[in-house]
């Protein structure tokens, strides 16, 4: 493999066996010609924005980068990058992403897909992705409803949602995301918001940055089906209070006044103080025990006001695609490559004159 | 004693067929192996059909819990293990009882009389034992007390102090191979060898089996019970240098072959299933050869992997049954979309659902050739031996990667555990099916060069397959309709009708691209042909040898593909009086070759989980030809 040198900012060891940009690249360089067909106002639209805009940051090669979805609105993303692509089949993109990356350390790997797409269809494949630690990244944009199917409630979508499928309300509760990834043992998991550029930017830098599964869960709004569902979060008046900003290093203070804190309760979960509690908390996100940053998750603005964003975990374990490639090198390196006369001749054999 | 065995007769046979049966734990498939191993370095032609319950475990004792293991070996060419045993070797009542209606009268049975306890007799269901109550008087009966002896043996070699009474107990096993190996005449060093190898790490039971593997020749040597011993001589088979070969190992070695030929790295993506599992576990020994192998979550997973890796330029695997392809289905659809290559390896099992997992079927054929959404055209083929199996796997990945396109490899339980002698290819037989990606753009838009993703070969109709890592290539590829050439998402009418039509004659156009179909009749009047496809080669072809040596006139000829057909398949078929297609299944050719050729063809059908015997062939040919 080619090691990369030059690249400005962005590395890991995996990152580095991805072939850099011959020179620096902008944004336009990574939009496609294709027209973008999502619904206007569509929070996608500003995802993609920001992917367009990041993209040149990792400083690899165009070539070398491949976006796969599955199906849905979300799933279309890769149509309008300017990068190799797959738009494949509903809940399986991360198996698909998983053959390519295992197979081709060369390649940047990306995944795009959304909470019916990785949670609903594709349950199984995302947790069998996250605990391999296949080095892909996973953006999973929530907008906690079916968008492409026209209206129904998704894995994420809170109790009693009254939709086309469930005029009675629905009845499932909803899948907390960040929680599920955590479980799974991810190595890597973030969230952010599609409107909030500069938070999302920096959140998938640090995506890249690490080696093996990151997973970030995108909270997306779908202004036909499910507008405003994120509202608190953006509006100018609320998104102080209504947000915890996580900072690997930092204590866990937000509010327009900075004046909450969290602390650990009796019982281990977490609770929302003031700020100057002494119990108040410093997020570490490299915390080899997932307990807390699962703790973490369990803060959602429906029990505690307050939804937290940014990462909440980020270890540096051994990636599943270091492991396989090391198995063929060392296997070569204590046989030689292998003779297939040899091989399909071993065993008894007899000849016949 | 000494002068019985001067007086003893040897018998020369021209072939033999041979049945171990005994419980699940009794080691029948590895005794089955060893005895086919030294009949194969003997050079006897061979063929074998293990046959053994689903259950790892089951219930001790009992019938459902009996494993059995067959072999056919001669002095000339066959092509089957044979239709009924000459001799069953029964370990357990049991055993006999699941076996002894396959025994002809007048065969050799050969019974370890300390298994048949009231206990044993009650858990096989008999209610009185059948070695005294006349069940057994068809047959020639040698009682020998395998058990007793076997410890008895164990014990006098190792003085008592190296393996306990249950250790030597599950030896006995090798005493019935040694008895075997004397009755026929065959080596016994390899044996020894082998246990010398399997048990190194606990040389006390490898002392123990080869001391009961020596008992059991010796016993053999001085007993009365056996006025006849056997010899099968040699076959004179077409020279070169031979292996003995499962169609499971065959298949994994030609896939491992077509990585090297295609100048590919091998991507399998799989989920564990009877029988197909053993491919995924070959296929992972041999990293040295860069094989990638990823037992994935699901069956889903496994293919969606392989696909992706197909994506990035790897030649892309998947290996499973009947109820795997059911889950892959939407992924094969999704290959044919993006006409990438994959190789979908089906080992077919008896079905519907769970069905007969360790049972032989050929009852998958219409959902490899229908079993998707969408007109979803993907190629077939099929190998008709054990052996067969390599060049059926190197031929699949060559139309794969010439044509991008998934394939269909058909292979069934009975090819995939039964084995037979496979002259070895040299290397220079073997094809060169180097595969070149594109490099450059293929289109002048007006902005300049372009590539276009589904722009074809001419000829093949092949669409440019341009990986990853490519510069100035970058293009997004998807399982919604594209348009003709350029390859962005159409919706247009008229367009997905181009697409759909270019897409079938593209893998119709592979019958261009294969052999004819060929007819086997040596007297050239024949007025029936009979026509097969996969594992059922050796079946038709040994009854079809009975009927023209009865002096009747047939016809044979065997698919290798079954989409698209032989371009000739139309021609031959019409030039026969009658067509018969023997299937295990309740005619899923037929009915592909009715829909497609117009012609009437007979059927002959069932699906026993178990090969055709061939004397039964021969009876339905006979009658049709009779008619």
């Amino acid at each position: 493999m080619t090691v990369t040198t030059n690249r400005s900012g962005i590395s890991n060891r995996l990152l580095d066996l991805v072939p850099a940009a011959p020179s620096q690249q902008n944004r336009k360089e990574f939009t496609s010609d294709q027209e973008v067909r999502w619904c206007p106002g569509c929070g996608d639209y500003a995802i993609l924005a920001t992917v367009q805009g990041f993209l040149p940051e990792l400083g690899v090669a165009r070539e070398n980068i491949v976006f796969v979805s599955g199906i849905g609105c979300s799933s279309r993303f890769p149509y309008y990058l300017q990068t190799y692509g797959m738009h494949s089949i509903h809940g399986r993109a991360p198996t698909i992403a998983t053959g390519l990356a295992t197979s081709r350390p060369d390649l940047s790997v990306w995944v795009v897909t959304g909470d019916g797409d990785a949670l609903s269809i594709g349950g199984n494949h995302l947790l069998h992705a996250l605990r391999r630690n296949v080095n892909v990244k996973i953006l999973m944009f929530n907008n906690r409803i079916y968008g492409l199917t026209k209206g129904q409630y998704s894995p994420t979508s809170e109790v009693g949602k009254i939709t086309k499928s469930t005029p009675f309300g629905s009845l499932d509760r909803p899948y907390n995301p960040v929680s599920l990834a955590i479980g799974a043992e991810a190595t890597f998991v973030g969230r952010s918001i599609d409107s909030d550029r500069a938070h999302l930017t920096s959140v998938l830098r640090a995506a890249a940055e690490h080696p093996g599964t990151a997973f970030v869960e995108i909270f997306q709004n779908c202004n036909i089906f499910n507008d405003g569902a994120f509202e608190p979060l953006k509006d100018r008046s609320t998104k102080d209070d209504a947000t915890l900003r996580l900072a690997h290093g930092e204590p866990l203070v937000f509010g327009a006044e900075g004046d909450k804190g969290v602390r650990r309760a009796p019982d281990g979960s977490l609770e929302v103080v003031s700020a100057d509690d002494p119990g108040v908390l410093v997020h570490d996100a490299a915390a080899t025990d997932p307990s807390q940053a699962f703790a973490l998750s369990r803060i959602t603005g429906d029990t505690h006001g307050v939804t937290p964003i940014g990462i909440f975990r980020n270890v540096d374990v051994p990636t599943y695609d270091e492991a396989f490639n090391k198995q063929i090198s060392d296997a070569r390196a204590r046989q030689g490559e292998g003779d297939l006369m040899s091989l399909i001749s071993g065993g008894e054999t007899w000849t016949i004159d | 004693m000494s002068e019985q065995v001067r007086e003893r007769e040897t018998r020369r046979l021209d072939r033999v067929v041979v049945r171990f049966a005994g419980d699940s734990g009794d080691g029948m498939q590895l005794t089955g192996e060893q005895f086919t191993s030294e009949t194969a370095t003997f050079g006897n032609d061979l063929s074998t059909l293990p046959d053994f319950p689903a259950e790892i475990r089951a219930p001790a004792g009992t019938p459902a819990g009996v494993s059995g293991f067959q072999l056919h070996f001669s002095d000339h060419d066959i092509l089957t293990p044979g239709d009924a045993p000459d001799v069953l070797v029964a370990m357990n009542p049991a055993a006999l009882k699941a076996n002894l209606k396959d025994l002809p009268p007048g065969a050799n049975l050969i019974v370890n009389t300390d298994s048949f306890t009231s206990g044993n007799l009650k858990k096989a269901g008999y209610a009185t034992d059948p070695l005294t109550d006349g069940t057994v008087d068809p047959f020639v009966v040698h009682r020998v007390p395998l058990t007793s002896m076997t410890i008895n043996a164990v014990h006098a070699t190792d003085g008592g102090g190296g393996v306990n009474k249950k250790e030597a107990e599950r030896a006995k096993n090798m005493f019935a191979l040694g008895l075997m190996c004397w009755l026929y005449h065959r080596p016994t060093e390899g044996t020894v060898s082998f246990l010398e190898k399997k048990f190194g790490k606990r040389p006390e039971i490898a002392a123990a089996n080869i001391a009961a593997f020596r008992a059991g020749f010796n016993y053999g040597e001085t007993t009365e019970s056996f006025t006849v011993t056997y010899e099968v001589a040699p076959a004179r088979m077409k020279s070169g240098t031979y292996r003995r070969i499962s169609g499971n190992l065959a298949l994994s070695y030609g896939l491992i072959a077509a990585g090297e030929l295609t100048g590919l790295q091998v991507y399998l993506g799989s989920y564990p299933i009877t029988p197909a599992s053993d491919i995924l576990h070959e296929l992972s020994k041999h990293k040295r050869f860069g094989v990638r192998t990823f037992q994935a979550e699901d069956e889903i997973a496994g293919i969606g992997a392989a696909l992706g890796a197909s994506f990035g330029g790897s030649l892309g695997v998947t290996t499973t049954s009947g109820p795997g392809v059911a889950l892959k289905s939407e992924t094969i659809g999704l290959a044919v979309s993006l006409e990438l290559p994959l190789v979908i390896v089906d080992i077919q099992r008896g079905g519907p659902s769970t069905g007969l997992p360790t049972k032989t079927e050929q009852s998958d054929l219409l959902q490899a050739m229908f079993g998707r959404n969408g007109e979803a055209p993907v190629p077939i083929v099929a190998p008709r031996s054990p052996g067969d199996c390599f060049n059926a796997a190197v031929e699949a990945a060559r139309l794969a990667t010439k044509y991008r396109t998934p394939v269909f490899l058909l292979s069934d339980g009975y090819l995939a555990n039964g084995s037979e002698p496979w002259l070895l290819p040299t290397r220079e037989e073997l094809p060169d099916l180097t595969v070149s990606f594109a490099t450059e753009p293929n289109h002048t838009g007006t902005k300049g060069p372009e590539f276009w993703p589904y722009l074809r070969d001419p000829e093949t109709l092949a669409r440019p397959w341009a990986i990853p890592g490519t510069a100035g290539l970058e293009h997004r590829i998807g399982g919604i309709e594209k348009s003709d050439g350029q390859g962005n998402i159409s919706y247009d009418p008229a367009n997905h009708d181009r697409m759909v039509r270019l897409r079938a004659a593209k893998v119709a156009g592979i019958a261009g691209d294969i052999p004819s179909l060929e007819i086997e009749d040596p007297s050239g009047e024949a007025r029936v042909l009979v026509l097969g496809w996969g594992s059922t080669y050796g079946p038709i072809a040994a009854g079809c040898r009975r009927v023209r040596a009865k002096g009747l006139k047939v016809a044979q000829a065997h698919l290798r593909h079954l989409n698209p057909f032989p371009a000739n398949t139309g021609e031959i078929l019409r030039s026969y009086d009658k067509v018969v297609i023997p299937e295990m299944n309740l005619g899923q050719l037929r009915m592909l070759i009715r829909a497609e050729y117009l012609v009437d063809a007979i059927g002959y059908n069932q699906v026993r989980g178990l090969p055709f015997k061939a004397a039964e062939l021969a009876g339905v040919l006979e009658d049709v030809i009779n008619q």
